[in-house]
């Protein structure tokens, strides 16, 4: 019983680190259908930028929650208006431009850091169900994770801002007929979408190992749910990472982590065989 | 302000250009002194295994300077050629060939993981050119003309399993990462657990980029286990020392490991999720023998902030090439067959970690084993175990018997 | 002469050129260097590969690399069974030919395509590097051959004269066949190109509806394009490994993808020729970046790409199309107002 209870958390706690990685990216590729090379390299620098202002002596909570996305918006703001503002409907030349950019953040975050940092441990205790122990941290993500779905959800539905942005993602022309600058659109959205990149490389900075190079284990995943998920930001991603990390955990706990990564693989190959525009091409189909 | 492109493209090339001849320029210059005798050296310096690869390449550097400034080897100077292998295999055997053929190096220093030696071994044995592999690793090369002097889990492993059962009890469970260095670990580690009255309880491998442990930590509640021992590898698996804490597990069940330490895990972790876990090596920072603390002094000044821990690695390096510097002068040439008689002979240095012993069967170093427990984000060394023969590899391999012996055996536990 | 005629012999020119260049570098250069325009040449026929099914073909593959490392892998356990390496090449082409047959009608006959087939390209290849990663004990042997898991296949057993052998080729030799067959892949293609079905293939990748409504069929047309493709990367990955003389799991990253796929990119996506000098460019680039210390590689290289799709639009080659064309139009109208002026004078004389 009370190891049930433990394994609901462990599900719970890979579907809400997959939402968290997620969101940003089905933002930016939903919106604007970059493909972010560098997505892996936002959840580093908001990693980065938890640990070096926690280490700072900022509190971990406003760096986590505060610190982090304003850090990555910012960044990803200069970015797009050096960089990504120029490409706009080239596909091809933003995947070359953004893995140029990846591999520009993780060398500039080598020089100046060098290839070990010191990390933040994790805030918040354990708590025990009956004999076996977890982490209030994970309870923390997942909240946040819920939080975060709300929020989104809630800023697309009811403000002007999101309807704008909806907008801009149906029709670009006809908004801008409308008196909307879809390039102003594009450029917030896409801050917005690295800044929530950003929080959540803040938010698993406590339990991960922070390196420049961390953000190469998470962009294939991410990817793979963002696409698994079809074109409804956030029905398609909640769906997806649904799925795939409750696959991804109990595989990994019934068999072998390894068996674990490639059954994950598996199903996503097989989910988008059987539906071609991802999940939210067949269900939830006019949703957010 | 308008920035025509003509212009950005005429900087960018004059500045690329510039970047690109540097070496040619600076090679050039410096082959104006007396010529000099060159040491290869193959190293991540960038990428995911640069944290291993930079202080390798600081203590090369260092050696190669208190050479020099001893009277350099056979009345010339040494130079260092070094090529950054930037994490990728290929980029290893490119370079593996360049040192051959176009610089002609009398000697090569490098290789990290496994994978990266095998790729650039069969090299240096078509093209003739002497290797050194100074990186731990799981044991079993047998070949002539290369020389491993990092430590094998018969001179490690079979020190830390007996110790943590003392301490701790009898029932394992085993954390590695999912490859042949994690693989062939976690099995001498079952070995010696077995040979030593235990149990292991569960083997769990983890392929390199799992960040996420949340299920084996709940599995590894239920088996309920006295010891857990970890090979795990890389920064990600270090995400296991942190989850494992934030569980609260920490103070539950000890860990003890042979792979913490290597992406300077006591350093990145805080005391509460670091303190009391035991490791094996054959050095630590913290020894305080005088030829220790020396080349500590000595590499903390020469490139402090670059390297924020020194572990067995870079010291095996530093050792290593003084070893290879021993042959050729008791060799009085360079010649390959020459040096690699010389260095059969039984020569031996006395370096960071104690006394090195290049053994002839083998051609692994016999050297001493350290344990070691983590206190306040620093290891505190708890035993010492004086020369430790390589006795893991020596068991499928005898180049004296073979000498045109050439591969890496898989050693059956 | 008109401009189809000209065009044509330009062709045959540089036909001619190539192959002359491969004959004459052995005696041009050091052996090294010899070894380095080897690989180039066997990363070049990845390029192609790539480049002919997403520039020509429409399909963007995230995974060829799938292929360049089951054609490597599969000639490294043929040649080690066989003791003889011709049958081992020709694995080396059918395996990830046929592994292409196979995924690619799991893809095209489901009617996957742009990014959800990039995603499955991908994941294909990480399914691929954590299996073979997961071989590494001695029980994980095709017949002879260890596989090795990470620490890879190392002596890998490289090409000798067809039926004799003993006789093993030397770099030189190496050097022969892998331009050679960088020529031919080239050459092929281009005939592919030229035929009926490479007309098909790029009516298929302007507009897939209205080549179906004019009777043809794109799945099939998209299968043949993309088993070509991986028969294609699956002879690099053999020549990758007869250079080498090594291979490893690494061989099916997610790094290696997407470096393919920024060497046709630079190059100049649709063209032929674009993604060769794309991938030369590149692989010096990198292996120069990693001589110098002063600057983190990523560094430099990051610098380098951002620099180059900033400035250099539409990629190398069809930049360098394009500068061409414009001096030709410039040269033109020189001429015709040197001309214009001159009967001026005339006239005014």
């Amino acid at each position: 019983m009370e190891l049930a209870a433990i394994l609901t958390l462990d599900v719970l706690n890979g579907v809400a680190s997959l939402i968290l990685l997620c969101t940003g990216l089905a933002i930016i590729f939903g919106m604007m259908r970059i493909i972010n090379l560098a997505h892996g390299e936002f959840l580093m620098l908001g990693a980065y930028a938890t640990v070096v202002s926690a280490n700072a002596g900022v509190n971990i909570w406003v760096a986590m929650l505060v610190v982090a996305p304003l850090f990555v918006g910012a960044v990803s703001l200069v970015v797009e208006r050096c960089l990504i503002r120029f490409l706009y409907g080239r596909l091809v030349d933003t995947m070359l431009a953004t893995w140029g950019l990846s591999l520009f953040i993780v060398g500039l975050v080598t020089t100046i850091y060098g290839n070990t940092i010191q990390g933040v441990p994790t805030p918040l205790g354990g708590f025990s169900i009956g004999a076996y122990r977890s982490s209030l941290y994970t309870l923390f993500l997942v909240a946040m994770a819920a939080l975060l779905l709300a929020a989104v959800w809630a800023v697309l539905r009811y403000t002007r801002l999101g309807l704008i942005a909806r907008a801009t993602m149906q029709n670009p022309n006809m908004a801008a007929a409308l008196g909307v600058s879809p390039n102003r659109v594009y450029m917030a959205t896409f801050a917005v979408g690295a800044a929530i990149t950003g929080l959540a490389g803040g938010l698993l900075a406590p339990v991960s190992g922070v390196v420049p190079t961390m953000g190469a284990a998470y962009v294939a995943k991410a990817f793979i749910t963002v696409v698994g998920g079809g074109s409804a930001i956030l029905a398609g991603t909640a769906s997806a990472a649904g799925l795939f990390g409750f696959i991804n955990q109990m595989a990994a706990y019934l068999t072998t982590p390894v068996f674990g990564e490639v059954t994950l693989f598996v199903s996503a190959i097989i989910l988008i065989r059987v539906l071609p525009q991802g999940i939210s091409g067949r269900f939830f189909g006019r949703s957010l | 302000m308008r920035i025509s492109r003509r212009d950005v493209l005429k900087t960018t090339a004059l500045s690329a250009a510039g970047l690109l001849a540097s070496p040619a320029i600076l090679r050039h210059g410096a082959l104006g002194a007396d010529d000099p005798i060159l040491v290869g050296s193959l190293h991540d310096q960038s990428g995911p295994i640069a944290a291993t690869g930079v202080p390798m390449v600081a203590s090369l550097q260092l050696a190669i300077e208190e050479a020099n400034a001893a009277g350099g080897l056979l009345g010339r100077p040494l130079k260092l050629v070094h090529y950054d292998t930037q994490s990728t295999i290929q980029m290893y055997s490119q370079y593996a060939q360049q040192l051959a053929l176009k610089d002609k190096v009398a000697i090569v220093h490098g290789g990290i993981t496994s994978a990266s030696r095998e790729a650039i071994r069969p090299i240096f044995d078509r093209f003739k050119v002497l290797y050194f592999y100074n990186t731990l690793y799981e044991g079993g090369v047998c070949d002539r003309n290369i020389f491993c002097t990092g430590t094998t889990p018969a001179q490690t492993v079979e020190k830390l399993v007996p110790s943590a059962m003392k301490d701790w009890g009898k029932k394992a469970y085993i954390i590695a990462a999912d490859y042949n260095y994690g693989q062939i670990t976690a099995k001498w580690m079952t070995k010696y657990v077995q040979d030593n009255g235990g149990e292991i309880l569960s083997t769990d491998f983890f392929p390199l980029d799992v960040t996420n442990f949340g299920p084996t930590i709940s599995k590894i509640q239920a088996a309920k286990p006295d010891i857990i021992l970890s090979a795990l590898v890389g920064g990600n698996h270090t995400a296991f020392y942190r989850q494992w804490a934030s569980a609260g597990m920490k103070k539950e069940i000890p860990i003890a490991s042979t792979t913490f330490g290597l992406v300077n895990e006591q350093t990145t972790l805080d005391a509460q999720e670091s303190d009391g876990v035991l490791a094996a090596y054959g050095y630590f920072e913290e020894l305080t023998t005088p030829a220790s603390t020396t080349y500590l002094k000595k590499l903390k000044d020469k490139f402090g902030a670059d390297i924020p821990y020194i572990s067995e690695i870079a010291a095996a390096t530093y050792e290593g090439f003084y070893l290879w510097l021993a042959g050729a002068k008791a060799a009085g040439s360079l010649d390959r067959m020459k040096v690699i008689e010389a260095l059969e002979s039984g020569i031996s240095f006395d370096g960071p970690t104690g006394k090195v012993v290049l053994d002839h069967a083998t051609h692994h170093a016999t050297r001493n084993a350290y344990l070691g427990s983590v206190k306040d984000r620093h290891f505190s060394v708890v035993a010492t175990y004086e020369q430790q023969p390589p006795s893991d590899t020596a068991a499928v391999c005898n180049l004296i018997d073979k000498p045109t012996d050439n591969q890496q055996y898989v050693i059956k536990v | 002469m008109t401009g189809s005629h000209l065009a044509k012999l330009a062709q045959a020119a540089a036909l001619a050129a190539a192959i002359a260049a491969v004959a004459v570098m052995p005696q041009e250069v050091e052996i090294f260097d010899l070894m380095q325009y080897t690989l180039f040449a066997a990363m070049a026929i990845l390029a192609l590969s790539l480049g002919f099914i997403w520039g020509f073909g429409g399909i963007l593959s995230f995974g060829q690399t799938a292929f360049f490392g089951l054609g490597a892998y599969a000639y490294a356990v043929a040649a080690i069974n066989f003791g003889d390496s011709t049958g081992a090449v020709a694995l080396a082409v059918l395996v990830p030919a046929g592994f292409a047959l196979v995924l690619g009608y799991f893809m095209f006959y489901g009617r996957i395509s742009d990014v959800y087939l990039g995603v499955i390209t991908l994941t294909v290849t990480l399914i691929l590097f954590n299996l073979v990663n997961s071989t590494a004990g001695d029980e994980y042997r095709i017949g002879a051959a260890a596989l090795g898991g990470f620490n890879g296949m190392p002596s890998i057993p490289g090409l000798n004269a067809p039926g004799n052998p003993d006789y093993v080729l030397d770099p030189e030799e190496l050097w022969f066949v892998t331009g050679g067959a960088l020529i031919l892949v080239y050459v092929l293609l281009r005939l592919l190109l030229a035929s009926r079905f490479g007309r098909v293939a790029v009516a298929i990748r302007e507009n897939e509806t209205r080549a179906a409504l004019l009777g043809y069929d794109p799945r099939l047309t998209k299968l043949a394009v993309f088993v070509v493709g991986g028969g294609i990367a699956g002879l690099a990955g053999c020549l990758y490994a007869n250079w080498g003389a090594f291979v490893s799991p690494t061989i099916f990253s997610l790094a290696l993808s997407a470096e393919i796929i920024i060497w046709v990119t630079v190059g100049g996506l649709g063209t032929l020729i674009g993604p060769v000098i794309g991938c030369v460019l590149i692989q010096y680039l990198v292996a120069q970046i990693g001589t110098q210390q002063a600057f983190n590689s990523n560094l430099v290289l990051g610098v380098i790409l951002i620099a180059f799709v900033l400035l250099l639009r539409k990629g190398l080659v069809p930049t360098a199309q394009d500068l061409g064309g414009r001096l030709i139009a410039l040269l033109r109208r020189r001429a015709g107002r040197t001309a214009e002026s001159l009967g001026a004078l005339k006239e005014a004389e």
